[in-house]
């Protein structure tokens, strides 16, 4: 494999006496998407948030094994430090709606006290903007607050927040279940584009975008990770029969 | 059954008319209290009366400039002295949600709200009074702003529940510490709900007497020392309505008006932000 | 530490603090009241409440005329004004609720409960006062103008709004699908008011009577001045009278020794007794909306 950005090593999450997550082994490749599949409850959601470990702010949460990125054991870090070098887009888009467009984009500056100057900002906001395709929408209203964006516009908008901070790896929690058909697409195409520049881990229940838009796919059954690999080949081919009857909609 | 039909029909007939009259009935005395005041009070209203001070008895004209200075400062002093600590409180019970603590701190808020204002100046009285051995613009404002409270923590608690959470995950997800995020990105989007409780509550204490009777105590002359009796618009008013002066009865009403126009401006005020500066998610 | 650690904790500690220093604070003002009356509880023990005389320069204390004062003002006001509160309270919760005459009339409730104490005595004073002299002189009885009778009516006013407010919640939260069921049985308004609405919201009215009740306990100014400032027992709604906040107003400036103990001793009592009926109306309020809430979903 190219470069890994994250590892996951024989990880588990429990919350409470319930155990969420089975022994997970998954890694994820620079400028790939990796997806995470599958029907609700399967602890996806999960998985995803202890990467930048969003998990243990709910109160009664225990992990045990090991996410690496970039080489690093993310349980040895500050959480503060950690969640700066790993973005996050989630599924109901939530720019701050105190702050202007502008301020918005590089909140992840303002909010953590990191003083660039003038320049240094218009220029990232210009280029974060233009990566998550809304810079030709917003140019013009960049000192507005963002609550006159559509919900697509919205999320593309958090999109360019977390890109913004020039992550290792972009998280995706179901950036699309909120949005209508039309900008769906528009995220989708907007995920396929940044491929170029960004690693991304994406969390989807809908197979099709799964399909469209990662490289690799993960299957999620029931904590347990059934089945990994190549996207094309998984969905062709799939080796185990719980993802054949899960892709072919047997159930989830 | 023809006539028992007829029989509930007109006994619903005369209910909706007796609801609705005892509904405008009870609408008099608010517009009796209002025409008073405006025609009682807008004719002592002149520029000598809000800029000079009361004159003895006997000398015409004077004013009642120095409890209306009174009144500010003591706004001043009881908002100092509440504002952080109920915004504080509030923020803690918002987050807190649960817990032993949490909610002996609302019963003791629910009990402080009900606590009658004359036992709040009992109890400024002996805290600052007696010690200092002085009547103070700072012990009435210390009466007034534990008044305050209870309202300033509910608010506060109020509007920051009605956040979402995902305002909260995205600047955690951004790597902004908790505390910061509690500062910086949900304290500004509850401003507008917290700052209406705040000028609800002062609506509220700047019409309050009974706290200011044994505290602040009221003052013929200007006074700008916190440490020293100072007048106050509702204890001027109260002062002149107790007394047997045909002329100073006049005052009372006078002052009555401003202190009505500044209690409802303050609450309409209160209103206009709530739904002028509401922030949307 | 690295120093956002150190923050993060201060910032909790702040927080915790505050909320500490509230409840400091109400153990405070209850401890300063009882400090302050031990030396009329020790005096005059229980025997403080059923004692009919007041004199200071005897240095004999009963509460008896203040307790009474507060019970007859107090009780006399919810009487007169629960037929108005429980009326708004139907009017827009089951008649109109929205439009512009429910807007005006409640914003005129709120108007209403925004006007300061110290004012509805000023208008009393004027307006009240004949008012009720005219009614004395009819009566025959002696036409002071102030006294039970007058405070009661403008406590009334005063109240009207808060259990007003609460009262038009809960008829509104009576979920629809009871109410249509009455009515496509054939009912009347009133009878479904009457037999659905009101069963339903009792709880919720109870509580908002409760917090006037407890407002009306607490009530000073205008009750102040228009009480007449006697600390004789009440003989008729007509007399002149103290209630408990009243007498306080009124004696505490110029007291000391027992006295000023012994009005302490009254402050404890109205404490205690507004706490009370202040907590019992929460709590009542509180179970009805976690009622309400689970009959939604």
């Amino acid at each position: 494999m190219e470069s890994t950005i994250l590892r996951i090593e024989d990880f588990s999450a429990y919350f409470g006496e319930n155990q969420i997550l089975k022994d997970i082994n998954l890694s994820t490749s620079k400028n790939l998407v990796t997806t995470l599949m599958g029907p609700s409850g399967c602890g996806k959601t999960t998985l995803i948030r202890c990467v930048n470990r969003m998990h243990e702010l709910i109160p009664g949460t225990k992990v045990s094994g090991k996410i690496y990125l970039q080489n690093k054991d993310i349980y040895e870090m500050e959480p503060i430090i950690l969640r700066r070098q790993i973005g996050m887009v989630f599924q109901k888009p939530n720019p701050f709606p105190t702050m202007s467009i502008y301020d918005n984009v590089i909140a992840g500056y303002k909010l953590n006290g990191i003083r660039l100057g003038k320049d240094e900002f218009d220029k990232i906001v210009e280029r974060s903007l233009k990566n998550a395709a809304l810079w030709d929408e917003v140019k013009n209203s960049l000192y507005r607050k963002g609550t006159f964006l559509s919900g697509g516009q919205q999320q593309r908008l958090c999109i360019a927040r977390a890109l913004a901070m020039n992550p290792e790896i972009l998280l995706l929690d179901e950036p699309t279940s909120a949005l209508d058909p039309k900008s769906t697409t528009q995220i989708e195409e907007l995920i396929v584009e940044l491929k170029k520049t960004t690693t991304m881990l994406l969390v989807t229940h809908n197979i099709a975008q799964a399909a469209r838009v990662s490289d690799y796919t993960a299957f999620l059954y029931l904590g347990e990770l059934v089945e990994f690999g190549l996207t094309e080949k998984m969905f062709t081919v799939p080796k185990d029969k719980r993802t054949e009857e899960y892709l072919t909609g047997k159930f989830g | 059954m023809k006539s028992d039909i007829r029989g509930r029909i007109i006994k619903d007939r005369i209910f909706k008319s007796l609801v609705t009259l005892l509904v405008f009935v009870s609408l008099l005395p608010l517009l009796l209290i209002l025409y008073y005041i405006t025609k009682n009070g807008i004719s002592v209203i002149n520029w000598e009366f809000l800029t000079q001070l009361p004159r003895p008895i006997g000398e015409a004209g004077g004013g009642v400039f120095n409890a209306i200075v009174g009144s500010i400062m003591l706004i001043i002093i009881s908002s100092v002295f509440s504002i952080p600590f109920g915004i504080t409180a509030g923020i803690y019970l918002s987050e807190k949600k649960e817990g032993k603590l949490c909610n002996i701190v609302r019963l003791c808020v629910v009990v402080l709200q009900g606590t009658p204002s004359i036992v709040i100046g009992i109890i400024a009285y002996i805290w600052i009074v007696a010690p200092i051995q002085s009547f103070s613009a700072f012990s009435g404002g210390i009466a007034l702003g534990i008044m305050m409270l209870p309202v300033i923590i509910k608010t506060t608690e109020e509007t920051l529940k009605l956040i979402p959470y995902q305002l909260k995950e995205a600047s955690l997800a951004l790597g902004v510490p908790y505390y910061k995020t509690i500062l910086k990105v949900i304290l500004p989007a509850g401003l507008s709900g917290i700052l209406t409780g705040i000028l609800l509550s002062v609506a509220r204490i700047t019409g309050e007497t009974a706290p200011l009777l044994f505290t602040a105590f009221g003052n013929q002359f200007m006074n700008y020392n916190i440490l020293k009796p100072i007048d106050s618009l509702p204890y001027r008013i109260f002062y002149y309505a107790m007394s047997p002066y045909p002329e100073w009865h006049a005052f009372a009403w006078g002052a009555s008006f401003i202190l009505v126009v500044v209690v409802l401006g303050f609450n309409l005020i209160a209103r206009g932000i709530a739904i002028k500066w509401k922030v949307q998610f | 530490m690295t120093s956002v650690d150190r923050s993060e904790r201060n910032f909790t500690k702040i927080l915790t603090i505050s909320a500490i220093i509230i409840i400091v604070l109400l153990l405070a003002v209850f401890l300063t009241l009882v400090i302050a009356s031990l030396p009329s509880i020790k005096t005059f023990g229980l025997k403080f409440f059923f004692g009919k005389t007041w004199d200071a320069s005897a240095e004999k204390f009963g509460a008896l005329p203040f307790l009474v004062g507060t019970l007859l003002t107090s009780f006399l006001s919810l009487l007169i004004s629960i037929p108005f509160s429980i009326s708004i309270s139907i009017f827009l919760g089951e008649y109109l609720k929205e439009g512009p005459i429910p807007t005006f009339l409640r914003s005129s409730i709120e108007v209403l409960a925004g006007i300061p104490s110290v004012i509805y005595g000023l208008w009393g004073l004027f307006f009240l006062m004949p008012f009720v002299r005219s009614l004395e002189v009819l009566f025959g009885t002696a036409p002071h103008g102030v006294g039970i009778l007058t405070s009661a009516l403008v406590l009334a006013i005063m109240i009207i709004p808060f259990s007003a407010s609460i009262g038009r919640e809960v008829i509104t939260l009576v979920p629809s699908d009871l109410k249509e069921a009455a009515y496509s049985l054939g009912a009347t308004r009133f009878e479904v008011i009457k037999n659905i609405i009101i069963p339903y919201a009792r709880s919720g009215i109870i509580a908002g009577i409760l917090l006037a009740l407890g407002r009306a306990i607490g009530e000073t100014m205008a009750v102040t001045m228009l009480i007449g400032n006697s600390n004789f027992l009440p003989t008729s709604i007509f007399s002149p009278a103290n209630t408990m906040a009243s007498v306080i107003a009124n004696e505490f400036a110029e007291a000391t020794g027992i006295t000023a103990s012994s009005l302490m001793y009254v402050g404890l009592v109205l404490f205690l007794v507004t706490m009370v009926v202040n907590i019992m109306g929460t709590y009542i309020i509180k179970k009805v909306s976690i009622e309400a809430s689970k009959e939604v979903t």
